[in-house]
C-alpha cells in the first residue's frame, strides 16, 4: 500500500470512528440523559414513569416523616411554585436537612410521586446546585 | 513577613518567567536570520534519526554563512540561548520558594492571611495543616504553576540530547504557559492577600478533605496534568523548529510516562477515597470532577502508545503531536471544570465564575494557538516510516481510536450539561450513560489490549496471529463459561467483563513467553505489568458489578442481620472521641461461617469547625472481598440504621490500578536506563 493511500485510510478509519463515538454518544444521550427536573417542571408535563431523573429543591420545612421500618422516610420538595412528595429508602447523607437544597435521583411513580434511590446533599455547608440556585432566583423573582 | 516574601517570589518568578520568553524568542528569531535559507534546509531543520549537537551545528551555519555581520548575529543569538537555562533553573527555585513560604504560613497558623484563615484551623492536626496549602483554589493553582517551574528547571538541568534549538523553543513554550497562570495567581487569586484585622481563628478545613488518601490527591494529578504541560510544550517546540521526528519523541516519553504514573496513581487512590470515605459504597460516579481526571487520562494512555511508534519506528508523527495537544487540553479543561463552579458536582468546592472566565481564556489561548499552530505547520512535518495494517503500529493505531472513542464520549457527556444549560435546558448526565456507551468500547479496547503485543512491528501475518492467540481466547472462552455456570444470573457486561478479564490476563503475559527472562528489557516488563493491571482491575469492576449483596436495616442492640457469607450482630453503640472530632461508633460482632468473631467499628462523626457530621464506614478485607458497613441515623424508637455490602473481590479494583500505575513506572526505569545506555554505546563505537 502507497504511504498517501495508507494515510487516507487512516484518515479515514479515525473520521469514521469519531463520528460512530458522536453518534453513539448523541443517541444515548437521548434515552439516557437523566433529565433534571425541579417541582415546578413536573407540575405542568410530568416525565415519563420509569426513567432515572434527578429531582432538585429544597427540603420543604416540616417535611420528614420517618417510616416504621427504620429505613425509609418520606418528605416534600419544593421550588416555592411546586411540591413533589418523595419517598427514599437508605441512609440520608449528613447534610440532608429541612429548608436545604437536595437533589434526589430516581423515578417518577404513575401518581406522580418520586421513589429516590440516592440523594445528593453538598460536602459544604453552603451549597446549592447550580441549576437549583438559579431556579430560586427565578422564582423569587416571580413571586410579588 | 513571611507572606510579603512569598508574594515577591513570586512576582519575581513571574518576571523571568518573561524573561525566559523573551530570552528564547529574541534568540531563536535572531539565529534564523543569521542563516542563509538554503543551509536551514539542509541541516537545523532535516530530522535525521540521529542525535544532532546545537552548538556544532551552528558553528557549522555561520562558518558557511559569509558576512561578518550574521556572525555576530548569531553570536548575540547565541548568547541569548544561552541565558535560556539558566533562567527557568532560577524560576523553578523561586516558584518553589514562594509554595514553601506558603506551607510555612499554615504551619504556623498565621490567621492574618485570608487564605490561612478560611482554610485552616489551629487545632489542627500538623498534617492537615500544611496539606491545607493546596487543599484550596488559590493553594491549588500556586501548586500547579511551582511543579510546572520545577519541571521547566528540570529540563533545563537533564535534557542534554535534543536539538538546542528544539529544546529553546519548548522552553519558550513553556514560558508562555506558565505566565498565564503566574498572570492568574497575582491578579484573580493572590495566595498571600492579607486579612486585617487578623481572624482570631481558622474556618477549618472540610472534614471530608482530612484523610490522608485525600491530602496527597490533589497533588498527585496535578503532577499528571502538569506531565503533561511539559510534553505540550515539547510538542509546540517540535513544531516551531520543524523538528518532529524519533529524537523528540523520546525527549518527549518520560514527561508523558511520568504524568501517566501520576495520573493513574491519583484516579486510583481518588477512586478508594470515594469508596472507603463517602460511605456510599461506590468506587467510580462518573462526576464531572472524575471525569476530569479521567479525560487527561485516556488523552495521556493513547499519546503514550503513539509516542512509543514514533521513537521506535519513525510512524505516526502528526497524530502524537496532535495528541500531545488533546492531551494538555484535557488537563486545561479538567482544571476549568474544577475551578470555574458550572458544574453540579459533589466535589467541585471552588466556586467562582470570574476565575472561570479567567481559566476558560487561558484555555482558548494555548489550546487555540496550538492548534493554530498545528494546522500551519502540520503540513511540513514529513511523512515518517510506513507499515502494513496488520502490524503492531497497526494495532497501536486500533488503541488509539478506541482511546479517542471513550474520550469524546465522556466529553460529551460531561460537557452536554453545561451547554444545555447555556443554551436553557437545565439536565445532567449520569451513569447510565457513561456506562451504556464506554463499557461495549472499554471492552473491544482489551481485545486491542491482547492482542497488540503479539503482533510484529512493520508486518505480520493474520494466520499466525491467529495461532497466537488461542489461549488466550480458549482461557476466555473457559471462564465465560465458568462464570455463567456458577453464576447464571449475571448480567451480559460483568460476564463479557470478567470473560475478557481473564483472556486478557494470560495475554498480558504471553510476550514473555520462550523469552530469556533475564534479558528482557525492564519496559517490556512495564507493559507486561500495565496490562495485567487492567485485566485484575476489569475483574474487580465486573465482580463488584455482578456480585455485590447489600443490605439496609434498623436493628435494635443484639439482633442479627445476614449478609453475604457473614452474620453481623450490634453489640451497641458509645462515643468516641478523636483530636477534633467525636463522635458515635457502633460496635458490630461479624461472623463468617464457623470462623472466629471480629469487632467493626463504623462511626458517625461530628466535627466542630466547621460543623459537619460525616460517617466514617468500616471495612474489612479478606481474601475474596471486603465486608463494607456504615451506622446511620436511630429511629427514636431504639433502633440504629445500618447499611452493609459484601463486595466480593472489589479490592481488585484498585490493585489493578495500582499495577497499571507500577507498570508504568517500570518502563520509565527502563527507557531512561536504556536511553542513557544507548549514547555511551555510539561514542564507544
Amino acid at each position: 500500500m502507497k504511504a498517501k493511500h495508507q494515510r487516507l485510510l487512516l484518515a479515514g478509519l479515525g473520521l469514521v470512528a469519531v463520528m460512530g463515538a458522536s453518534g453513539l454518544a448523541l443517541s444515548a444521550l437521548q434515552d439516557e440523559a437523566a433529565f433534571f427536573y425541579a417541582p415546578a417542571d413536573v407540575a405542568g408535563k410530568p416525565p415519563p414513569v420509569g426513567r432515572a431523573v434527578r429531582l432538585g429543591g429544597m427540603v420543604a420545612a416540616g417535611s420528614i416523616k420517618p417510616q416504621p421500618d427504620g429505613v425509609s422516610i418520606n418528605f416534600v420538595v419544593t421550588d416555592g411554585k411546586a411540591t413533589v412528595p418523595v419517598r427514599f429508602s437508605g441512609i440520608a447523607p449528613d447534610l440532608f436537612k429541612e429548608d436545604s437544597g437536595v437533589v434526589a435521583e430516581g423515578m417518577f411513580q404513575p401518581d406522580g410521586s418520586f421513589t429516590a434511590t440516592n440523594l445528593l446533599a453538598k460536602h459544604d455547608e453552603r451549597y446549592m446546585p447550580p441549576e437549583m440556585a438559579g431556579k430560586m432566583a427565578a422564582a423569587e423573582t416571580l413571586e410579588p | 513577613m513571611i507572606a510579603e516574601a512569598g508574594l515577591a517570589a513570586l512576582w519575581l518568578a513571574a518576571a523571568l518567567a518573561l524573561l525566559q520568553l523573551v530570552l528564547a524568542g529574541l534568540g531563536l528569531w535572531m539565529s534564523r536570520t543569521s542563516v542563509r535559507p538554503e543551509l536551514v534546509e539542509g541541516s537545523s531543520f532535516s530530522s535525521s534519526v540521529e542525535q544532532k549537537n546545537g552548538a556544532s551545528t551552528s558553528s557549522a551555519r555561520t562558518g558557511g554563512g559569509g558576512s561578518a555581520l550574521t556572525e555576530e548575529k548569531a553570536a548575540t543569538a547565541a548568547q541569548l540561548i544561552a541565558g535560556v537555562r539558566p533562567v527557568a533553573i532560577v524560576q523553578g527555585l523561586l516558584a518553589a520558594l514562594s509554595f514553601v513560604l506558603l506551607i510555612l504560613l499554615f504551619i504556623r497558623s498565621d490567621m492574618s492571611v485570608v487564605l490561612v484563615a478560611q482554610n485552616s484551623h489551629s487545632a489542627k492536626p500538623l498534617m492537615y495543616k500544611i496539606a491545607g496549602a493546596w487543599g484550596n483554589h488559590e493553594g491549588s493553582m500556586l501548586l500547579w504553576v511551582t511543579v510546572l517551574a520545577i519541571a521547566g528547571g528540570a529540563i533545563a538541568i537533564i535534557e542534554r540530547r535534543l536539538n538546542e534549538a528544539t529544546l529553546v523553543a519548548t522552553m519558550a513554550a513553556q514560558a508562555a504557559i506558565a505566565l498565564g497562570f503566574y498572570a492568574f495567581l497575582l491578579i484573580a487569586s493572590n495566595p498571600f492577600a492579607r486579612l486585617n484585622p487578623a481572624a482570631p481563628e481558622g474556618a477549618g478545613l472540610n472534614p471530608l478533605l482530612q484523610d490522608p488518601g485525600l491530602a496527597f490527591h490533589p497533588p498527585t494529578l496535578y503532577f499528571g496534568y502538569v506531565g503533561l504541560s511539559v510534553a505540550f510544550s515539547f510538542a509546540v517546540g517540535a513544531l516551531v523548529m520543524r523538528d518532529v521526528g524519533p529524537a523528540f519523541a523520546r525527549a518527549m516519553r518520560p514527561w508523558v510516562l511520568g504524568a501517566w504514573i501520576f495520573l493513574t496513581i491519583g484516579i486510583t487512590a481518588g477512586s478508594y477515597w470515594a469508596y472507603y470515605e463517602l460511605g456510599w459504597g461506590g468506587w467510580w460516579f462518573w462526576d464531572p470532577v472524575e471525569n476530569a481526571s479521567l479525560m487527561p487520562w485516556l488523552a495521556a494512555t493513547a499519546l503514550l502508545h503513539s509516542v512509543t511508534v514514533l521513537a521506535t519506528r519513525d510512524g505516526l508523527r502528526s497524530w502524537t503531536i496532535m495528541l500531545a495537544v488533546v492531551a494538555f487540553s484535557m488537563s486545561m479543561i479538567g482544571t476549568f471544570l474544577v475551578r470555574s463552579g458550572i458544574l453540579t458536582s459533589v466535589h467541585a468546592f471552588a466556586v467562582d465564575p470570574s476565575r472561570g472566565s479567567f481559566i476558560l481564556a487561558l484555555l482558548i489561548l494555548y489550546i487555540g494557538g496550538a492548534l493554530v499552530l498545528f494546522g500551519w505547520r502540520i503540513g511540513s512535518v514529513k511523512q515518517g516510516s510506513t507499515f502494513e495494517l496488520v502490524s503492531r503500529e497497526g494495532g497501536l493505531i486500533f488503541n488509539n481510536l478506541l482511546l479517542s472513542v471513550i474520550l469524546g464520549i465522556v466529553l460529551i457527556g460531561t460537557l452536554y450539561p453545561i451547554v444545555a444549560q447555556a443554551m436553557g435546558t437545565q439536565l445532567s448526565v449520569g451513569p447510565p450513560f457513561f456506562n451504556k456507551t464506554t463499557a461495549p468500547i472499554a471492552l473491544l479496547l482489551m481485545l486491542g489490549m491482547a492482542v497488540g503485543p503479539m503482533i510484529r512491528w512493520r508486518r505480520d501475518e493474520g494466520k499466525e496471529l491467529i495461532g497466537r492467540m488461542t489461549a488466550p481466547i480458549g482461557v476466555a472462552l473457559a471462564g465465560l463459561v465458568a462464570v455463567f455456570v456458577i453464576a447464571p444470573d449475571t448480567a451480559i457486561l460483568p460476564l463479557l467483563g470478567l470473560g475478557f478479564a481473564f483472556g486478557l490476563a494470560v495475554a498480558s503475559v504471553a510476550p514473555l513467553w520462550k523469552r530469556n527472562l533475564r534479558r528482557t528489557p525492564l519496559f517490556t516488563y512495564g507493559m507486561v505489568v500495565a496490562h495485567l493491571g487492567v485485566a485484575v482491575s476489569v475483574a474487580g469492576m465486573a465482580s463488584e458489578a455482578a456480585f455485590t449483596q447489600e443490605k439496609l436495616v434498623a436493628v435494635r442492640v443484639g439482633q442479627v442481620t445476614e449478609v453475604g457469607p457473614y452474620s453481623v450482630v450490634l453489640e451497641g453503640i458509645r462515643p468516641a472521641i478523636g483530636p477534633n472530632w467525636s463522635a458515635l461508633e457502633g460496635r458490630l460482632r461479624v461472623q463468617r461461617g464457623e470462623a472466629t468473631p471480629f469487632t467493626m467499628r463504623p462511626q458517625s462523626r461530628f466535627f466542630s469547625a466547621p460543623p459537619t457530621v460525616t460517617s466514617e464506614a468500616a471495612i474489612e478485607t479478606v481474601f475474596d472481598g471486603q465486608l463494607y458497613t456504615v451506622l446511620g441515623q436511630p429511629d427514636g424508637e431504639g433502633r440504629w440504621q445500618l447499611r452493609l455490602w459484601w463486595k466480593p473481590f472489589v479490592t481488585l479494583i484498585w490493585l489493578g490500578g495500582m499495577l497499571i500505575g507500577l507498570g508504568g513506572l517500570l518502563s520509565l526505569i527502563g527507557r531512561v536506563v536504556r536511553e542513557r545506555r544507548i549514547p555511551i554505546r555510539m561514542a564507544a563505537a
